[in-house]
């Protein structure tokens, strides 16, 4: 059995004096989607934020491809092959489409990969290509979320973090978005997502976790927990109808 | 009888995005009126027109028959309209009692409007000098804080004394609900007072609504948690994308598939279903 | 009879100088979201180091250009080590005091090294004119011009075509996410302040050659301007920095044409109060709003004010006023009577600033008002103190809070530039309106104070009415933050937003406690002319108001006991160990960066 690639384990969060995650332990297998949900104020994002670096956690470990990474500064675990989609997009607005997706590449050295590498977004995101030399602020919603997922890409991950990659986008968008998911998974890059949307989310990833106020209160493959009627309880809180 | 609110064509644009798009909604004294949709649907848009923060850009917004919309935050608070933040804003700094006691702000007599330029100077006054009207008047307000938290059992009470920023999140966001009963409102908006809350904690929220309610308040809610939203409420409002999709009764409301097309998300990845389940199987 | 040219080459000569300072501010705001108050002190530290290397090393003008890049380029790596870099995820308002603190070490330093007298710097460049139109161009005019075009064309390739270029203007538009793209911003940060501060001292040591003349105290005055091109431009703004310094530098030299000298700063700080009241974000800043993040309440977070018991409060009161009948050297009675008039300010800035979360830097101000006002009722009207002073309490009280009034819908760091602005325009006008106040003469035969027709001669008296004073304010402002006025201030501090939705009229508020401020330093300024018997537009110079904001975070934001406390320590203490003038500000600049640092919250905790 590989180990995972990124396991966190038992961690404990505090904002001040507020506790975000409560002996939080879980695991995102090499080449597998694996998705995080739940709702407001659950500390989805907080977990994002812990794995990227952002936030340290006050105890438990944060473990990627078995190096120990919790208390690395942000630009160290993304240069150790870990790629972001934050939420709600974070392009650089007054920047070229071309220029985000530079930035992407900013941790890498070899100049004709990230040639090649760019040659190879354009294809795989044609409406980046589109807009190549536009600035990234005067794109659509979604348009945004191609260039951010692009962007990520070019740093060539082996773990890509999407933290609610479907949030206010289009059902247009939000279909292309889920399907170039699925591709960049096929293509071998782990993906580890934050998401709201559990029908969504659930329809895509291998296997998921729900968080609620800090712990985990389901997990399990994908497939099951669709059927599960205990998610619409833990996730939104209550029965509604379908 | 004429609602205690009502919202009238009420439309909101940021840049090129319409938040709230002609908006009709009307409470009427003493129902629970709850206004539910997904992220970014215009729900909290909508309460910072109403609390005065924000201005409509067309359409109004009429309270107890005045119109408000062209109102600021702090005399629209004077008549009578008291609310919480999405994220919770208590006063950090300050005390649990001195949180609460400020949401009795609008009702201080130091705080009446005097004469023009002096009223500052009246004020200052009376916090100087404290003649006896006043001392009695902070002692009252201070025994009618203790009686609203005690709503809140014994937690808020046995750290009256404490910061704020020194309280659990589900501890703050219940400071905010005593602030805003302080104020004694005519009108309650409460923005997601349940969130980031578990379920016990959940519960005991939608029971103090309850009680609040039942002793004739009217509010109007906006929350995620269905459950809560259905057993609480008079009427419910349905936004969706700033556009309001459904109105009606918890059941029909329940039952309309509009509304959990919109509110839980896509059920199937329109077109793309088919090929993704060919990919990822 | 210079012409319509000359004031214009002059003006985009300083324009240009003012470039290089703005620019360098821009960046910085740009990346760090921080006014750097240590700026100024750069460009002073640039002037200084190339007149050292023209004077002692003979170097030729390139290198010595050089020279003063590199320097001040490591001066503005330690900056950023020392004033941000430590500081990060604290409240804002931390870096911006930080910088503060160093620009009095800087300030300082360069002082004690090189002494305060100003020097002139040779210039070693040909004595050619250019005639054009009317009026003429030198070759320290083109010189400037061309090193701002240089350094404006090689920072665009910079920023556009190098990788750091490219992690600058990411960091600037979005830190956290430039974070995700491994951008190391702290090394983003450090490069940032290497090139400003390189800019800002190559500045310092053009103005020095085309003025001739170099200075300690120039330092100040540089970063307030470099402030208001920003503000013209658009803070943060590159491109917008270097539009609002030609702008400002044309309208200072055309205001000079029609006013003469006096009046040059005068326009540089009306046209900052303009813009900020009226085009706050500048020309080219955008539409988006001024961020509504309360600056001070996040920096008064963890900490609870120490409880010292009542009877302790008292028993030290007492002693204080019996101390004459102990001792009656006059040096000890005279250092505390300091110390207490310090306090008056303290206990006025520590209301607005630590109680309602409004940083003034302009309580200078406030003290020259009320220093002013009694003067004037005493000298020209006869007025006897026991009525002038409390009158002139009441003009601060008044005037300031009319003045302060426009400001007060703006939020964090432009509250501390504007109040900034409107003490030195008080001050100018001071030194302008001399009909009134005698302008650079000031004003003479202020007489002693007195109370029921006698003379307080004695230092004992002085020492008592004082103290008295101080005591009584004291009791009040404990009062009024007991009162329904204290949360409401406090609650006005901490969530604008909140308080308004609550009936708050954040306007009534803060007028109420700049004016009850206003009162306390005025009768500190009222009380200072009639015991000095003499006062100048020099007498309560900016430098003041920058102390006492070291005494209120020193003794706890808020905390009155503090306030007083902070006065004892770092007026009496000085004073008491003869530390000599120059080494008290190094001492306050390092006070109030250990503060900041390492615990925020006072020797007393804030309230």
């Amino acid at each position: 059995m590989t180990d995972p690639l990124l396991r966190i384990d038992h961690i404990n969060t505090f904002y001040g004096a507020v506790q975000a995650h409560f002996d939080l332990s879980l695991e995102v297998g090499a080449g597998r989607i694996v998705s995080l949900l739940g709702g407001n104020a659950s500390g989805k994002s907080t977990t994002m934020k812990i794995v990227l670096g952002l936030l340290s956690p006050a105890s438990g470990a944060v473990t990627f491809d078995g190096v120990q990474i919790n208390g690395w500064p942000t630009h160290r675990v993304i240069r150790a092959g870990v790629g972001s989609v934050p939420e709600a997009r974070r392009i650089f607005p007054l920047m070229t489409v071309r220029e985000n997706l530079l930035m992407g590449a900013y941790a890498r050295g070899d100049r004709n990969g990230v040639a090649d590498d760019l040659q190879r977004m354009l294809t795989l995101f044609p409406r980046v290509a589109e807009r190549i030399n536009q600035r990234a602020g005067t794109l659509s919603g979604g348009e945004q979320q191609m260039v951010a997922m692009a962007r990520a890409l070019m740093g060539r991950p082996r773990l890509i973090c999407m933290d609610e990659p479907t949030m206010g986008l289009s059902p247009l968008y939000v279909d292309r978005v889920l399907e170039l998911i699925a591709e960049i998974n096929h293509q071998g890059v782990t993906v580890f997502m934050v998401e709201q949307n559990a029908n969504l989310a659930l329809q895509i990833a291998h296997e998921a976790y729900v968080l609620q106020t800090g712990r985990i209160v389901l997990q399990g493959s994908a497939a099951l927990l669709r059927s599960d009627p205990r998610i619409r309880e833990a996730y939104l809180g209550g029965t509604a109808a379908s | 009888m004429a609602p205690l609110l009502e919202m009238r064509g009420l439309t909101r644009r940021f840049g090129g995005v319409t938040a709230v798009k002609t908006l009709d909604l009307v409470v009427e004294e003493g129902e629970l009126v709850s206004l539910i949709g997904p992220n970014g649907a215009g729900k909290t848009t909508a309460f910072n027109m109403i609390s005065g923060l924000d201005q409509p850009n067309e359409g109004e917004i009429v309270f107890a028959g005045r119109p408000i919309h062209r109102l600021a935050p702090e005399a629209i608070a004077a008549l009578g309209l008291a609310r919480t933040f999405q994220h919770g804003r208590v006063f950090a700094n300050l005390s649990v009692e001195d949180n609460v006691l400020l949401g009795a702000h609008t009702r201080l007599r130091a705080v009446r409007p005097r004469a023009p330029l002096l009223d500052g100077v009246f004020e200052l006054a009376l916090a100087l000098i404290r003649p006896p009207a006043v001392e009695r008047e902070e002692a009252a307000l201070k025994a009618e804080v203790r009686e609203i938290l005690r709503l809140f059992g014994d937690r808020l009470i046995s750290r009256v004394h404490d910061a704020a920023y020194t309280l659990s999140y589900a501890n703050r966001r219940r400071i905010e609900i005593a602030r805003a009963l302080a104020l004694r409102p005519r009108l309650l908006l409460l923005d997601e007072p349940t969130a980031g809350m578990n379920p016990t904690e959940t519960a005991e929220m939608q029971a103090l609504i309850a009680g609040l309610k039942a002793q004739g308040m009217t509010i109007l809610l906006i929350e995620h948690k269905l459950e809560m939203v259905m057993n609480l409420s008079n009427r419910i409002y349905v936004l969706d994308d700033g556009v309001k999709i459904a109105e009606g009764s918890p059941e029909g409301v329940r039952n309309d598939p509009a509304v959990v097309e919109a509110y839980l998300g896509h059920s199937e990845v329109g077109r793309g279903a088919r090929s993704l389940e060919a990919i990822t199987s | 009879m210079s012409s319509f040219i000359d004031y214009t080459v002059n003006g985009l000569v300083i324009g240009n100088i003012y470039a290089l300072l703005a620019v360098g501010l821009a960046l910085i705001f740009g990346v760090a979201n921080l006014i750097n108050f240590a700026h100024g002190s750069v460009y002073t530290l640039g002037a200084y180091i190339g007149w050292a290397a023209i004077v002692f090393l003979h170097t030729p003008l390139p290198v010595t250009m050089l020279i003063v890049f590199i320097g001040c380029a490591l001066v503005g790596i330690v900056i950023e080590r020392i004033g941000l870099r430590p500081l990060q995820g604290k409240a804002r308002i931390a870096p911006l005091l930080a910088t503060i603190g160093i620009s009095f070490v800087l300030d300082q330093l360069v002082q004690l090294a090189f002494s305060p007298d100003p020097r002139a710097v040779p210039n070693d460049l040909p004595d050619w004119r250019l005639t054009i139109g009317g009026g003429s161009i030198g070759a320290m005019d083109l010189l400037i011009a061309g090193v701002g075009l240089v350094s404006a064309a090689l920072l665009y390739i910079f920023l556009r075509f190098t990788k750091l270029g490219s992690a600058v203007r990411a960091t600037a538009q979005d830190r956290e996410a430039a974070l995700q793209m491994g951008v190391n911003v702290n090394a983003v940060n450090s490069a940032v302040f290497a090139i400003a501060s390189a800019l800002g001292g190559v500045s310092g040591l053009l103005v020095g050659m085309y003025y001739n003349h170099i200075d300690p105290a120039m330092s100040f005055q540089a970063t307030l301007k470099g402030v208001v091109a920003q503000v013209i431009g658009g803070v943060g703004n590159v491109p917008g920095a270097i539009v609002g310094s030609l702008l400002l530098g044309l309208v200072e030299s055309y205001g000079i044409a029609l006013l003469g000298t006096t009046y040059r700063n005068l326009f540089a700080f009306v046209l900052l109060i303009i813009f900020l009241l009226w085009l706050p974000n500048g020309l080219f800043g955008g539409r988006s709003t001024i961020q509504t993040e309360p600056l001070v309440g996040s920096f008064i977070a963890p900490s609870r004010p120490l409880r010292l018991p009542r009877w302790s409060v008292w028993a030290a009161t007492l002693a204080a006023f019996a101390l004459p009948f102990a001792t009656s050297a006059p040096y000890l009675l005279q250092t505390l009577t300091n110390a207490w008039l310090a306090a008056l300010l303290a206990l006025s800035l520590t209301l607005i600033a630590g109680t309602a979360g409004q940083i003034s830097f302009g309580q200078a101000a406030l003290m020259a008002i009320g220093g002013y006002a009694s003067a004037l009722l005493a000298v020209d009207l006869g007025a006897p103190p026991v009525l002038s002073v409390p009158a002139a309490g009441l003009t601060a009280a008044a005037l300031g809070t009319l003045l302060v009034f426009p400001a007060f819908r703006l939020r964090g760091h432009y509250i501390a530039i504007a109040t900034l602005a409107i003490g030195e325009i008080v001050s100018l006008v001071i030194l302008n309106w001399e009909s009134l106040t005698r302008g650079a003469m000031g004003i003479t035969g202020i007489p002693p104070l007195s109370l029921f027709g006698r003379d307080l001669d004695s230092n004992r008296a002085i020492y008592w009415l004082c103290l008295a004073i101080v005591v009584a304010l004291g009791l009040l402002q404990t009062r009024l933050l007991s009162s329904h006025l204290g949360r409401t201030l406090r609650a006005v501090r901490e969530d604008e937003i909140a308080a308004r939705c609550y009936g708050v009229r954040l306007d009534r508020y803060k007028a109420l406690a700049f004016a009850f401020g206003a009162f306390g330093a005025g009768l500190s300024g009222a009380i200072t002319a009639h015991l000095y018997s003499y006062l100048n537009n020099q007498t309560f110079d900016s430098q003041l108001s920058l102390l006492a904001l070291t005494m209120v975070i020193l003794g706890g934001m808020g905390n009155v006991l503090g306030a007083i406390a902070g006065a004892i320590l770092l007026v009496g203490l000085p004073e008491l160990f003869r530390i000599a003038a120059e080494y008290r500000i190094l001492i306050y600049g390092v006070v109030l960066l250990a503060l900041i640092r390492f615990r925020p919250q006072g020797l007393l905790g804030a309230v």
